[in-house]
């Protein structure tokens, strides 16, 4: 299958992003933010960064890319699309996924290891078993998710919140285990339909053996296999 | 030409801005007339110390500066070294200390912006930052102040740029309480045949302007300020102080790097000290050739600026081209499509003439090379501080009362784990995005900074790795400048060599008091000389680099900085080592030998109160040895781990490599030393290494081959670092006290 | 030239660090009577004579603030 990975000014993920999907044997193409081109991939991938210097909000001017247009056709027919960061943000941001990012309750930036329990896998991105623990990365300043309390219920109910941060055994800790103060630990959530993904840890980062583990894999391969069934 | 200022006035504005007598003089004597204003701001900032070199230029002759690995030297924005295969790594440190003493955030941001610029300028894709800080202890809120808000600024502008942040060092000692050390190191990669140069050639070219617009920001910044003490009035200096936007340096990196790869480009340099002067007058001089500039086409950020302020602004992210007409339109759209202002402000010209002009009239016109190459050289006086003779006199083992019993000993333990200058580095790399690119293969924490050789999601992925490290113990140094900046170098190759890489070439960064006080010169002597002979002896040679003087506060210097930046190549980064313990039973290795050396030591200070004595000894051709036969155990693949010894000693090395594997140690030293000095001596040409019990006779073997000393002092195992006689801790208590350590100190508790 | 000033804040219920930062920091330096710290954005907008303040809402709501988590008041400046 074939990825593609589209370039805001500021992003800065999309290299790892097109090396993950290669390492994994799929192919990988780019798509700078001012084309309304975007036939010729199965499925789409925000990557993160700063685009735009993430002035006035994260993600608040690139949602408005000529791109975007063409993204939200595409998530809208039911085509696969992933935001990973700075992708989550600009997925809030274009209402293709409810709620908001805020600043990290530290505030500060974090970069470091985090432990995410699989919830769910009618997410298209994620068909691991509920209750797997994965080892993936975060890197963020501004990735502390907020809903409104009508929005929490119904991600709930439906099943949309794919991943949350937990503890290293899986628990979840009483004062929450996000690092980043996400409500409910909230760490990736989809639309209804499944097809549209968001999340504040990087998969990417954890795909090649050569730097590392590869507990983001299954977020590339999940897709790929649904998409494989499909056709 | 404009006349601007009457002969009588003159030499007082030369004198306001920095200039000697001396150095008006020669200006007179190369113009043969009254300089404008405008040249009287150019020649001044450009025979600064901080853009000339003036008092450094000589010693610095010492440095050998080639080598197999040397594709480009000192002498062009930063210096590149063949790490194989047609790989070219380009590397550079900078300080920033000045600008980050008066606004810590954007000081800090803004250093990091100068040095990427400095990388991608040769045309290298930034792939690394390193940095290496000095501030003073954190009991000062004014301190915990500087160092919060530089690790922010730090983290804030290459975070957005997506450069990862993988290594560095921090200290905290009193010596830099009013004058707090920012040095940033970058690497690069390119392909060989990419390599730029800075330079303006070609009369009839155009000299193109690219990136932010201009503005009155940092005028005189970072070279006036880095070029006189500080006082009280510092903090009023804080609007010349540069705010820097990393989102336009992103589209910069993107823009260059996109001109040069589609060879549109003769020469690109960057904006930084000195601004458009500096740049200009270099590439210039480079390509002896002259340029004509016209300050009105100069995009301002401010009304009614005046020639000589376009001309110095320190305004960050700006980029200067040189090209062909021909190739203009398509540079530009490269430039528009990235988002970027680009504009032609002049062209080349064959007269080898500096000319500024503000529309029709000329403001200034100077032969070019006069700027960046006819600054007077000074033979600063020289003289050994008397302090020396106090410090080195002083014998650290009969001169404090020491502990005896193994219960002392631990706490002694605990509070070394715990000291701010060797507690975990969590908290600070936690705020640096250490991963992006895909190619950082050792984390944070370790004793190198290891990446791999590849061009991410761009083009080729090799096997091939480079080991960074940077380091500098400036207590060793202001005890013993000489051998203290040899002992930067040993500590950055013994870092870079316990992580598999081969040493390279260095970077420095040469952070230094007053130089026109021969006592501080003689320091600054002293330690290039010691540096230059440990370069010589380990065949490795300095390929850029960077000296700030006038690092000092209310009249006294800083310690003697030199800060070492190493390089060591891997072929195959799979190989690599690292400082965690590995495996319950594998043996445990001291290659070396335990001197009792506790003067300078962090142990001394620390237990103590005492900043006194000889710094370690350093045997340089043991040093090597020691090297070279943990690099010969590494290529074998008989090393599980390997730690170098440095602050704290022994005790704390031990206790790294536990935390680090999760596995406790049982270790029996027999080295007839009293306890502390087994634990706590910070001996040089130590590395703790483990093999399997299989494996220990092979290690054995190329110890013996490279007849160095060595003993196996313990096995691998359990859950305590019990090390007999004098110091038993579980995990948990060597954790409690290093990780929260920082943290803790922050708060103020 | 017109001018307005647009006061972005987080809608009520929103946890706002920063303003909890700097309640706590003032609390601390002895400022008791601190019992509410809210940080919000502060823009300046030149535009157009004649332009309406209900087009500097629309701007605001698609661009400046966003209606999920923050609310923005618009205050036109007259001119001295």
């Amino acid at each position: 299958m074939r990825f593609g990975v589209v370039i805001f000014p500021g992003s800065n993920c999309e290299q790892d992003v097109v090396h993950a999907a290669e390492v994994l044997g799929h192919e990988a193409g780019y798509i700078w933010h001012g084309d309304t081109d975007i036939s010729g991939f199965d499925a789409i991938v925000l990557p993160g960064g700063f685009s735009y210097g993430d002035y006035i909000r994260c993600g608040a001017v690139a949602r408005f890319s000529p791109v975007m247009a063409e993204v939200i056709r595409f998530a809208e027919r039911g085509g696969p699309v992933i935001g990973i960061c700075n992708g989550f943000q600009i997925l809030a941001e274009a209402h293709l996924l409810p709620g908001a990012l805020l600043r990290n309750r530290g505030l500060k930036f974090i970069c470091t290891q985090t432990t995410l329990r699989v919830e769910e896998n009618s997410c298209q991105w994620m068909d691991a078993t509920p209750g797997t623990l994965l080892r993936i990365p975060i890197n963020h300043n501004e990735g502390n998710y907020i809903c409104d309390p009508e929005t929490l219920e119904r991600l709930q109910g439906n099943g949309q919140i794919v991943l949350r941060y937990c503890e290293a055994d899986g628990s979840r800790a009483e004062g929450g285990s996000a690092p980043n103060g996400a409500l409910d630990d909230i760490a990736g959530i989809c639309n209804e339909r499944g097809n549209v993904f968001g999340l504040m840890p990087h998969p990417e980062r954890v795909v090649d053996p050569a730097v590392g583990i590869t507990d983001g894999a299954v977020v590339f391969t999940s897709i790929a296999r649904r998409l494989a069934e499909v056709v | 030409m404009r006349e601007d200022l009457a002969p009588e006035l003159a030499p007082q504005l030369a004198v306001e801005l920095g200039l000697k007598p001396a150095e008006y003089d020669k200006v007179v004597e190369i113009l043969g007339r009254t300089p404008t204003v405008t040249e009287l701001y150019m020649y001044s900032l450009m025979w600064s110390e901080h853009c000339s070199y003036k008092h450094s230029r000589k010693a610095l002759r010492m440095f050998p500066t080639e080598g197999e690995h040397v594709l480009q030297g000192p002498g062009e924005n930063a210096g590149v070294i063949g790490v194989g295969d047609g790989w070219a790594l380009a590397f550079k440190m900078e300080s920033h200390n000045h600008p980050s003493a008066i606004e810590p955030y954007q000081g800090a941001a803004t250093g990091v912006g100068g040095i990427i610029r400095d990388i991608f300028t040769m045309g290298a894709r930034p792939i690394a930052s390193l940095n290496s800080l000095r501030f003073g202890t954190l009991d000062k809120p004014r301190q915990r102040y500087l160092f919060e808000g530089a690790v922010a600024g730090i983290g804030g502008y290459g975070n957005c740029l997506g450069v990862p942040t993988v290594g560095g060092e921090v200290y905290f000692d009193e010596a830099y309480e009013g004058n707090c050390l920012i040095n940033a190191m970058s690497l690069g990669l390119m392909r060989e045949e990419k390599l730029t140069s800075a330079v303006a050639s070609g009369p009839g070219n155009l000299v193109l302007l690219i990136g932010s617009t201009t503005g009155r920001d940092g005028i005189g910044g970072a070279s006036t300020l880095a070029s006189q003490e500080f006082d009280e009035k510092a903090e009023d200096k804080r609007p010349s102080v540069q705010v820097g936007d990393p989102f336009e340096e992103k589209l910069l990196i993107e823009a260059c790097l996109e001109l040069l790869e589609e060879g549109l480009l003769v020469g690109l340099g960057d904006l930084g000290a000195a601004g458009l002067t500096s740049s200009a007058s270099e590439m210039a001089s480079r390509g002896g050739v002259g340029l004509d500039i016209d300050v009105t086409k100069i995009p301002a950020r401010e009304e009614a600026m005046k020639p000589f302020e376009f001309m110095v602004s320190e305004s960050q992210e700006r980029m200067l081209a040189v090209l062909v007409p021909e190739n203009l339109e398509a540079a530009q759209a490269v430039c528009t499509k990235w988002g970027l202002r680009s504009t032609v402000i002049g062209t080349v010209t064959d007269t080898g003439r500096f000319v500024v002009r503000e529309g029709d009239e000329i403001v200034a016109d100077m032969p070019a090379a006069t700027l960046a190459h006819d600054a007077p050289i000074y033979d600063p006086a020289m003289t050994r501080p008397a302090y020396l003779d106090e410090v080195q006199v002083f014998d650290p083992i009969t001169g404090v009362d020491h502990p005896g019993c193994e219960y002392v000993l631990d706490d002694i333990v605990l509070a070394l784990l715990a000291s701010p200058n060797i507690c975990s580095r969590r908290w600070i790399w936690q705020q640096y995005d250490h991963q992006v690119m895909l190619n950082t293969v050792v984390l944070p924490g370790g004793d190198a900074a290891v990446l791999r050789i590849g061009d991410t999601g761009r083009g080729e992925m090799t096997e091939r790795g480079v080991a960074v490290s940077s380091d500098c113990n400036g207590r060793y140094c202001y005890l013993d400048p000489y051998v203290g900046a040899q002992i930067a170098f040993a500590e950055a190759a013994r870092n870079v060599v316990c992580s598999g890489g081969t040493p390279a070439a260095i970077t420095d960064c040469l952070n230094f008091g007053n130089p026109e006080k021969p006592e501080v010169f003689w320091t600054f002597y002293e330690a290039i000389r010691g540096l230059s002979d440990a370069c010589r002896a380990f065949g490795v040679p300095v390929i850029s680099g960077n000296v700030s003087f006038y690092n000092e506060s209310f009249g006294s210097p800083i310690y003697p900085t030199p800060t070492v930046g190493m390089v060591g190549v891997m072929e195959d980064v799979s190989k690599h080592c690292t400082v965690a313990f590995k495996a319950e039973g594998d043996v445990v290795f001291l290659l070396g030998e335990t001197e009792n050396e506790i003067g300078g030591s962090e142990y001394l200070k620390l237990a103590h109160g005492v900043v006194s004595g000889k710094p370690p000894a350093l045997d340089l051709e043991l040093e090597q040895a020691v090297q070279a036969t943990v690099l010969a155990a590494i290529d074998a693949g008989l090393l599980r781990s390997a730690h170098d010894c440095s602050e704290g000693g022994l005790a704390v090395t031990l206790a790294e490599c536990c935390m680090a594997g999760d596995l406790g140690a049982d270790i029996h030293l027999d080295d007839d030393l009293p306890a502390y000095a087994s634990l706590f001596s910070e001996t040089q040409s130590r590395i703790v290494v483990t093999t399997t019990p299989e494996d220990a006779e092979k290690l054995v073997e190329i110890a013996l081959e490279r007849e160095i000393p060595y003993s196996i002092i313990g096995t691998v195992g359990g859950a305590r670092l019990d090390i007999a006689n004098r110091a038993s801790l579980t995990l948990e208590q060597l954790r409690e006290a290093w990780e929260p350590a920082l943290e803790r100190a922050l708060a103020g508790a | 030239m017109a001018r307005f000033q647009i006061f972005v804040t987080y809608k009520k219920g929103i946890f706002d660090p920063p303003g909890a930062t700097a309640e706590r920091a003032l609390v601390s330096l002895g400022y008791d009577e601190v019992s509410s710290v809210k940080i919000g954005k502060f823009i300046q907008l030149e535009v157009a004579d004649g332009t309406s303040e209900e087009r500097v809402a629309e701007m605001c709501g698609k661009l400046l603030a966003n209606p999920v988590i923050e609310d923005f008041r618009i205050e036109p400046v007259e001119e001295a």
